[in-house]
């Protein structure tokens, strides 16, 4: 035992070759690669339901590219000014990080509120999770739960920024903090990742 | 350490995505095979998503290995469709029969 403690004393005080200045940056990662899973899955089974199908509709002659291409846009906005919040927060500039949340809570605001517009117009058309007037019944269940699942992201990333928007408007927030935000931006950038393969899998293909 | 790098330039990143957004619009447009399309239209996603990880996740510049914890989702994605394709070919191709058998009376 007392050879094990010895090694293990040794050992720990080692910082990790991955991150050395951040586990929580490894543990977001090891998070991501495990909701990526949780993505890939999604998509895997889009692919086969879709492949497997013999009236599946064209999506671009079903759901608004134009109206998409744009929340595409959008979302692509919302991480270029969070790698500015971050770079803000890295050189100190706490009105500079306050700035940039907020443009990039408000960029997923509007990302989700296009959304919504985008279900309700799609709904009264008559695409359901369980039905679908213009083809495979499964085409509507599945874009639904993939669009439902990523918009589930982008609402807990706009609530997390939150959290450090608040923080920063109560002054809690400090260069000290740059790796919290870091992390947060890593999760923003990958609800963001992630939106660029749903729009060509589920939308463009 | 992410921070520790140059900056790179992330305005130049945002019209390399906008551009390429552009040119997967534009791609479902053009004349030619659908296999070509869907071949390209993958390239382009998968080339907008490096940028975003190489880029705004820093993955250029960490560690080797927090790249291969980003790319085993990937790979895991091409495994469990290979893995569905065979299940899914050995299924005669039922939808278009059905209607037909459902409206002849008993």
């Amino acid at each position: 035992m007392s050879q094990v403690a010895a090694i293990t004393t040794a050992v720990e005080p080692v910082e990790s070759p991955l991150t050395p200045e951040s586990w929580g940056k490894l543990g977001m990662w090891v998070f991501l690669a495990a909701d990526g899973m949780s993505f890939g899955g999604l998509l895997a089974g889009y692919g086969a339901l879709r492949y497997g199908s013999a009236d599946w509709p064209v999506p671009a002659g079903v759901l608004g590219i134009g109206l998409t291409a744009f929340m595409t846009f959008l979302l692509i906005c919302s991480s270029v000014t969070m790698v500015l919040a971050l770079a803000a927060i890295q050189r100190g500039d706490l009105r500079g990080l306050r700035t940039f949340l907020l443009l990039t809570i408000l960029s997923g605001l509007m990302f989700l509120g296009m959304q919504a517009y985008e279900w309700s117009h799609l709904i009264h058309r008559g695409l359901t999770l369980t039905s679908n007037p213009f083809g495979a019944r499964l085409f509507g269940t599945t874009f639904f739960i993939i669009t439902g699942f990523h918009g589930a992201h982008v609402t807990g990333g706009v609530i997390y920024l939150s959290c450090y928007l608040v923080r920063a408007l109560l002054g809690r927030m400090s260069q000290a903090n740059a790796n919290a935000i870091e992390i947060a931006a890593l999760y923003w950038h990958f609800v963001d990742l992630v939106w660029i393969l749903v729009f060509t899998f589920v939308y463009l293909l | 350490m992410a921070s520790a790098h140059k900056q790179p330039n992330y305005i130049g990143v945002f019209w390399w995505l906008l551009a390429l957004t552009v040119i997967e619009v534009a791609v479902i447009f053009l004349p030619i095979a659908r296999l070509l399309i869907g071949i390209l239209l993958v390239g382009l996603a998968l080339s907008k998503a490096s940028l975003v990880a190489m880029y705004f996740m820093h993955l250029k510049f960490e560690a080797r290995t927090l790249g291969l914890i980003a790319m085993t989702p990937l790979l895991l994605c091409v495994l469990f469709f290979l893995a569905l394709l065979p299940d899914l070919s050995a299924i005669p191709h039922r939808t278009t029969e059905s209607p037909q058998v459902s409206a002849t009376p008993h």
